[in-house]
């Protein structure tokens, strides 16, 4: 039972610090085309094109804003793969829940 | 049929629309009410944050903003949609994890103190307020525009319908109105950016005509001959500390804007929880993407059209004539040349064009048909209508849950809890209305206050009640009533009082980086030099990070 815990224990604990780097790591690039690109060389970045803006004009007003939409999309896939691999996922995902499923304050059918 | 006629139809259809969807959606419960009783699939979730978020300032003002700010406007861009990706990696799937109805029960709850939980009532209620004025006014706005009504008529509309739907349905009415308001809007505000780009450039998607067309280059061009600095000149209208600050204070206040975080109460896991925030970045970027690319071709248009014109060219338009009627737009011949001439210094340029017109006037621009422009008022009533409800949910939500329920009569009956809800969002409906017919100020300016407050009080609190489970009671307080107090006074003393932006000449809408900056400062030093939460709140905050278990933690 203590030890069964233990393993568990050290199963969640590896999973929360997995999570955590996948944060830094997608944070950084957040920081990246935002802080980065747009503000803080938005002058040495101007001389360069894409298409016919400059490019941090370009980051500035279009890219930062794609990149995010991808990012987050990103986390979510993957987190799915993190929730499997370390069994924490919710019971079956994505579907409707099983009539047998607790929560009393589940009135998402009611009428 | 006439503008106005069409306009009648399409207000009057869409608003028909969102009254029955309120009706069909009535609840009987709390959960329904406070929740949507959690059974709201992550796509429509999204559509909902994306309507939720959209507001009268989004849609009306954003665009032209940019249009006179240039590279500078990205603090908009990058600010509104760049807190979407701390709202989805660090905040929103463990608070939908936690899965109780409001944000101040996840502080009050993580912090065991009731204390915390009033304080961050009164914060909810203080921010949604701040920014819900500009919503009914922007109702009033389109109706006083498109059907030359009052602006005060206008908004008694918008409170009547507000009003039905929310109190009727509560979050849930509000819910599967805002997918239909986020329909409407979207629709509306990418057909004429589509026409305009076509018109300009002849490629459809303004995304890209605005990024290979010649439109931007020619645009810098006019722009350097006029005197004026070329268009993509980066910190021309700010310094560049200062545009850092106010995009990371918009970012830091997006994730913690509670009507945004409330949202992700609503949907039936911790997954769709994690979808739902990108889905939600995806219908609002669409949107967010659109409005530089009109900025500009509003902006290049506007001057080509009519930069040296004689008065007598300019008032063969006939969207200027209809502009010009409502005051939006005038000329006045100050050199007595003839010319109609577009100067950087106000007081020689002949043109005064006021930024709301830039969306608004687009599709008379493109000579697009009368139905587009109906539809064009009709988007922005949903825009700010949208928002407005999202943010009357939070404020009754505040006053009838945290506060009436929780502190006054923990033992009132379901049904008392209900009534009292709905009294509530009735009354912050009035309210609301209150503010829009006597407006405590610009539009937009007064929605970025509520960022900087979000960002100094919510953001840090609820991240650090995650992420760091020593952080206690006495460190949150402290962090709050720093975040804010600093934050508060420096936004109150610098636009009210005359202050000078003494921080580093940071102005107060980009001040909330720093309040967030001391706050988590002040919560972190304070958490470690006072006694460690009890066992059973690390606990918690244990539970939260894990997504088994989601389920069962909708009872409540």
């Amino acid at each position: 039972m203590e030890e069964g815990q233990g393993v568990r224990d050290a199963g969640l604990r590896a999973y929360w610090r997995a999570n955590k780097v996948l944060i830094a790591i997608l944070l950084v690039i957040w920081a990246l085309v935002s802080l980065v690109f747009s503000i803080l060389l938005a002058e040495p970045l101007y001389q360069i094109r894409v298409g016919s803006l400059p490019m941090s004009f370009w980051w500035a007003q279009q890219g930062s804003m794609v990149v995010f939409v991808l990012l987050i999309f990103f986390y979510a896939w993957f987190m799915d793969r993190l929730d499997e691999k370390y069994d924490v996922h919710e019971d079956r995902p994505g579907r409707p829940a099983q009539p047998t499923a607790p929560g009393g304050g589940d009135g998402g059918g009611e009428q | 049929m006439s503008v106005e006629a069409w306009t009648y139809v399409t207000v009057g259809v869409t608003f028909a629309a969102y009254l029955y969807i309120g009706y069909l959606n009535r609840v009987k419960d709390t959960g329904g009410f406070y929740v949507a009783g959690r059974g709201v699939p992550a796509v429509f979730n999204g559509a909902a944050v994306g309507a939720d978020w959209m507001s009268a300032a989004s849609f009306i003002s954003m665009a032209g903003l940019i249009s006179f700010m240039g590279y500078d406007g990205t603090v908009y861009l990058m600010g509104w949609t760049g807190g979407y990706v701390l709202l989805a990696l660090l905040l929103a799937p463990y608070l939908r994890k936690y899965g109780k109805y409001t944000i101040p029960d996840f502080v009050g709850d993580r912090y065991y103190s009731s204390t915390a939980r009033v304080v961050a009532a009164f914060c909810a209620i203080f921010v949604s307020l701040t920014y819900v004025a500009g919503q009914m006014r922007g109702v009033g706005i389109v109706f006083s525009r498109f059907l030359n009504v009052p602006i005060e008529v206008g908004v008694i509309i918008g409170m009547a319908i507000v009003s039905f739907f929310a109190v009727l349905g509560g979050m849930k009415g509000i819910t599967w109105t805002q997918v239909a308001q986020y329909s409407v809007l979207i629709v509306a505000y990418l057909i004429p950016a589509v026409a305009i780009a076509w018109v300009l450039t002849g490629n459809p998607i303004p995304q890209l005509s605005f990024t290979f067309s010649d439109i931007v280059p020619r645009l810098n061009e006019i722009q350097t001959d006029l005197g004026f600095t070329e268009y993509t000149q980066p910190f021309s209208a700010k310094p560049m500390l200062d545009v850092f600050c106010i995009t990371l204070a918009l970012m830091a206040g997006t994730a913690g804007l509670p009507h945004i975080l409330v949202r992700f109460y609503t949907v039936p896991s911790v997954r769709s929880a994690r979808y739902s925030a990108a889905w939600a970045l995806l219908f609002i970027a669409l949107l967010y993407t659109t409005a530089p690319a009109l900025a500009a071709f509003a902006r290049y248009n506007l001057i080509d059209s009519l930069h040296g014109k004689t008065l007598e060219e300019i008032n063969e338009y006939q969207w200027v004539q209809s502009w010009q009627a409502t005051g939006l737009l005038s000329f006045e011949d100050k050199n007595g040349d003839g010319k109609i001439e577009l100067t950087p210094d106000t007081a020689t340029s002949e043109m005064s064009v006021d930024r709301d017109i830039i969306v608004l006037s687009t599709p008379e621009v493109a000579r697009l048909a009368p139905w587009v422009i109906a539809l064009v008022a009709a988007g922005g009533l949903a825009a700010a209508l949208s928002t407005a409800a999202g943010l009357l949910l939070v404020i009754s939500s505040s006053i009838a849950h945290d506060i009436y329920d929780r502190l006054i009569n923990p033992d009132a009956s379901e049904a008392k809890r209900l009534m009292v809800g709905r009294v509530m969002i009735f009354l912050a409906v009035i309210v609301a209305g209150i503010f829009g017919i006597y407006p405590p100020g610009f539009v937009a300016q007064v929605v970025a206050f509520a960022f900087g407050l979000a960002a100094a009080s919510f953001f840090p609190v609820i991240l650090l009640g995650i992420f760091d489970s020593r952080t206690n009671r006495q460190g949150a307080i402290w962090g709050m009533v720093v975040g804010i107090g600093f934050t508060g006074l420096y936004i109150i003393g610098n636009k009210f009082f005359g202050m000078p932006a003494w921080f580093l000449g940071i102005s107060s809408e980009g001040i909330g980086t720093i309040g967030m900056i001391l706050n988590l400062i002040v919560t972190f030093v304070v958490s470690r030099l006072t006694p460690p939460p009890p066992i059973e709140i690390r606990r918690m905050v244990e539970e939260v990070r894990v997504p088994r278990g989601a389920g069962a933690s909708t009872s409540h």
